[in-house]
């Protein structure tokens, strides 16, 4: 196998550097229009790629995904998402364990890591479930699918909400035996019981049942006390109002091992939204308000929320083709992350590439415990590597999407630019844009 | 004029309202007379698609389109999601190749006219008879109509004019639209209920909210008592039914406090004994049997106004 | 409307003043002292004709006319050429029209549809034992077999000229005009 070299691409976009990659490692960087650089034309140099221009980012790790494999094949495969992913400019995702049959066993998870591996496109880490069948009733075989073949730390009924205290309290604790970590959908059940939006004004106008933040908040507060109580790590899944970073931020300063993440939708996307009706726009957590929506901005920034998770969740046509109440919940999101979080943090100056690249990469890498992912852009990495061009710019088409579900809120929106290649421990899953 | 859709009574702006409620006074005469149709809206055809029973509101429109000679199906279609049968989107495609000029349409999930209206499935008007929690801009426009016959002499407009809505306003599609509509006729508006059976966020809304019935009543040109569903107790929403009526029933003392020309007023179906009494709904105050009368010739009027001119076009979408 | 300054003015205050009495007299010649007139006017102007025409027929019988409105909006049959129109009041006597001299009065006669109109609401009212027609202006060119009673004036247009007639009670003036240039919507406003 021939060295390929990414040429003339700006790692965390500083200076432009020609990478080379061999059997998986990044071997040599060179900063480019150096006279050095002409060594690198040696024999041997199977594919060459024009990064110039361009920004050079470790490859994005998300930390949660809906694969829908097994059981809802028609919404998306572990195949279809692979290739979703890597367009989006990911070389590892972790799906969630809400498929049918729910992935609570050994056997489960193995065999969607398997299937990720025929994929070939991006890691696929399988999260376990926390309770059997997520009915929140008993605790999973979380030892037996820690030490399976898909090696699972995640463990979440996202979903669903753990909302038995004592239920969490043991998850918690018993997650300490392989340094898992629970990742919690933090809903109060009793609380949002046939809810279809961000209660408030606007869902009283709308005659919409109401998602009140407490819901959200209620729980979270519960769980970082059950963490510090029992000495735990805890990782709280798509956090979406101000009152719940207030809640996370006051966690950290006593220093409880809490992480958090934050959807792309919820950075940019507000309840004004669901005024038309288009179940598009459904999702759990539901949009919620400017301030909730500046909040977690700043949240990202200052780091009180760790990581950018895209919380990508396929339906078929049919179950947005429908009054809202009927709608299914949920927006892709794979093929848009990258592009939310450069217009949100990166145009706006309110981070730079490498901060993102902490929050896309590195440091989902590590709530994972995924080896060779989120590496620093070095010799001696694995080489697991996105390149975005911000001047691939156009508007996002329905048809664009590889992903096998086109329910993305940002259909006709205007993208300032696009993932051009991605390597995958590597080799190219994605070059000029498209599927290698 | 009043764009091609009526989904919303929070849609219609004063000139609007009015003009409803003025064409609404001249076809009342159509119905005093021997013969009551006109040939306004021969040819066209106007489906009354009701996922929701409610026999009045929908005898209420067939009667409105066929005292207008238009040509009337009725849908009664059981179960709206995917997994209970036809779904929206189909039944509407259906609709549109039976080529109807206009769909009126109950629904249980709130926002399924707007989806009707925008999702590109059918091409005619659409008509909102009530979705889910949200609206019912027809039951505001004949209550309007009602209140301005007996307060105002049947002309113009509400200003001035007191009401006081009382019930599970939370559950009321029929409050929001009231709430929406008095306030554009320039109308005062309290709402009475339990702080339980209160939305979250009415503060944004052009009303006052009171938990407390009498004192309401003391200054109301017009109370319109809410349905109550003895169900809403399993939501804990409040204790008894027999507090509720305590509470928040209308019944003949609470009469007496009322203004000597003040009306009580009722959407139906009432739940006689729970919210009202049956000596107050029976009193020569209640004008609920008028109420419905009104409605008749208040569907007459939108319907009239949104068919009975070159297709407009959709408002705002 | 603002009309160009090719228009010209074709009856003044006067000559409407004459006319008006001359159809009253008319009526009351062609009824033979009937007392089961009713005259309607179809609105907009055709109601202050209406009454003028109910209050001089009044004072040269001696007794009191019946006199009301008729709108035709309902009835029309090029409703959907136009965006919708906002409904005219209709106010029909209370003792209604069976058996009785009905006398429609409109501004212009033109196509004739507005009176089919006219006639199918007047149908749907009671069953008069008469109807007439009574206009200010014929001005010809009609497309169904309907013709007036009463005329103030036979005025032969172009299709494309405009005829406008004006009262007070309406416009402040009292007159006819006619224009013969296709003044489109040159509307002031």
């Amino acid at each position: 196998m021939g060295a390929i070299v990414l040429r003339g691409g700006a790692p965390y976009g500083l200076d432009p550097h020609d990478i080379v990659v061999e059997d998986g490692v990044i071997t040599e960087m060179t900063p480019s229009n150096q006279s050095g650089s002409d060594a690198l034309d040696a024999e041997g140099v199977e594919l060459e790629l024009d990064a110039s221009g361009c920004t050079v980012m470790p490859g994005l790790v998300d930390l949660h995904t809906h694969l829908r494999e097994p059981g809802r094949e028609d919404a998306e495969t572990i195949a279809t998402g692979s290739q979703a992913a890597a367009m989006g400019g990911f070389t590892c995702v972790h799906t969630m364990a809400n498929t049918s049959p729910v992935a609570d066993t050994a056997g489960v998870v193995e065999q969607v890591w398997r299937r990720g591996v025929e994929a070939g496109i991006v890691d696929v880490r399988p999260v376990g479930a926390v309770t059997v069948g997520l009915k929140g009733e008993q605790l999973a075989e979380l030892g037996a699918m820690a030490s399976s073949a898909a090696s699972v730390r995640v463990f979440s009924d996202d979903g669903l909400c753990v909302h038995d205290p004592l239920l969490m309290r043991r998850a918690l604790e018993y997650v300490k035996i392989f340094d898992g970590v629970v990742a919690q959908h933090a809903q109060d059940p009793r609380l949002t019981e046939a809810a279809q939006m961000n209660e408030g004004a606007l869902s009283a106008r709308l005659g919409l049942a109401g998602w009140p933040a407490v819901a959200e908040e209620a729980i979270i507060a519960r769980d970082v006390l059950l963490a510090e109580h029992v000495g735990s790590r805890l990782h709280v899944c798509h956090v979406s109002t101000a009152g719940s970073v207030e809640i996370i931020r006051w966690a950290k300063a006593r220093g409880i091992p809490v992480t958090a993440e934050v959807t792309p939708h919820h950075l940019l996307l507000t309840e004004e939204l669901v005024e038309s009706f288009n179940p598009t726009f459904k999702v759990n957590p539901p949009l919620r308000r400017a301030e909730d929506v500046h909040a977690l901005r700043e949240a990202v920034v200052e780091g009180t929320i760790d990581i950018i998770a895209t919380d990508h969740a396929p339906h078929p046509r049919e179950d947005k083709d429908c009054e809202w109440a009927a709608a299914a919940m949920g927006m892709v999101g794979l093929e848009t992350a990258l592009w939310v979080a450069v217009e949100v943090f990166i145009e706006s100056g309110l981070l730079s590439w490498r901060d993102l690249a902490d929050r896309m990469s590195t440091i989902p890498a590590r709530i994972g415990q995924v080896p060779d992912q989120g590496m620093p852009i070095a010799p001696g990495s694995a080489a697991n590597l996105t390149v975005w061009d911000p001047s691939a710019q156009g508007t996002l088409e329905v048809d664009a999407l590889v992903g096998k579900s086109g329910n993305s809120p940002y259909l006709g929106r205007w993208m300032p630019g696009a993932v051009r290649h991605v390597l995958f421990r590597g080799r190219p899953s994605v070059v000029d844009g498209a599927l290698a | 004029m009043l764009g091609k859709h009526l989904l919303s009574a929070g849609d219609l702006d004063r000139a609007q309202a009015l003009m409803i409620l003025d064409t609404t006074a001249e076809l009342a005469s159509v119905t005093e007379r021997s013969v009551k149709k006109l040939p306004t809206l021969r040819g066209r055809t106007v489906v009354n698609l009701f996922f929701e029973d409610s026999t009045r509101t929908r005898l209420s429109f067939e009667l409105a389109a066929k005292r207008l000679s238009a040509d009337v199906i009725t849908f009664s279609a059981k179960g709206s999601s995917v997994s209970k049968g036809e779904s929206l989107k189909d039944t509407a495609l259906t609709l549109e190749a039976m080529g109807a000029d206009a769909v009126i349409v109950r629904h249980g999930a709130s926002g399924a006219p707007y989806r009707l209206a925008t999702a590109g499935w059918i091409d005619g008007a659409v008509i909102n008879a009530g979705d889910g929690t949200h609206e019912h801009p027809t039951q505001a426009l004949l209550d309007a109509y009602t209140l301005r016959s007996h307060i105002c002499g049947g002309q113009g407009d509400l200003q001035g004019v007191h009401v006081v809505i009382v019930g599970d306003v939370l559950h009321s599609r029929v409050a929001r639209s009231n709430v929406l509509l008095l306030h554009t006729l320039g109308a005062k508006v309290t709402l009475v209920a339990p702080p339980t059976l209160i939305p979250v966020g009415v503060e944004s809304w052009p009303c006052s909210v009171s938990y407390h019935l009498d004192d309401a009543l003391m200054q109301a040109d017009a109370v319109m008592m809410l349905r109550v569903q003895a169900e809403r107790m399993a939501g804990s929403y409040f204790p008894s039914t027999l507090e509720y009526s305590r509470l928040y029933g209308l019944d003949a003392p609470r009469l007496e406090l009322m203004k000597d020309r003040a009306i009580v007023m009722h959407p139906g179906p009432m739940n006689r004994g729970l919210e009202i009494s049956a000596d107050v709904a029976d009193s020569p105050r209640a004008v609920i049997v008028e109420q419905v009368a009104n409605g008749v010739n208040v569907r007459m009027a939108c319907l009239y106004l949104l068919l009975g001119g070159a297709g407009s076009q959709a408002g705002g979408d | 409307m603002v009309f160009l300054s090719s228009a010209r003015v074709v009856l003044d205050q006067a000559d409407i003043s004459r006319a008006v009495r001359r159809i009253s007299h008319e009526i009351v010649e062609n009824s033979r002292g009937s007392d089961d007139l009713i005259i309607l006017g179809i609105p907009t102007r055709g109601v202050p004709l209406a009454r003028r025409i109910a209050e001089t027929v009044a004072q040269i019988e001696g007794h009191p006319v019946p006199c009301g409105a008729i709108d035709v909006t309902l009835y029309r049959d090029d409703l959907r050429l136009r965006e919708v129109r906002a409904l005219e009041p209709t106010d029909i006597p209370s003792q209604g029209i069976d058996g009785c001299t009905v006398v429609l009065v409109d501004d212009v006669l033109y196509s004739g549809r507005t009176i089919r109109a006219a006639l199918d609401a007047v149908h749907d009212l009671g069953r008069p034992a008469i109807v007439r027609l009574a206009v200010m202006i014929d001005r010809g060119h009609r497309e169904l077999p309907i013709r007036p009673d009463f005329i103030g004036k036979n005025l032969p247009t172009a299709k494309d000229e405009t005829v406008r007639v004006r009262f007070v009670e309406v416009d402040g003036v009292d007159d006819v005009m006619i224009d013969s240039e296709s003044v489109g919507d040159v509307d002031a406003g």
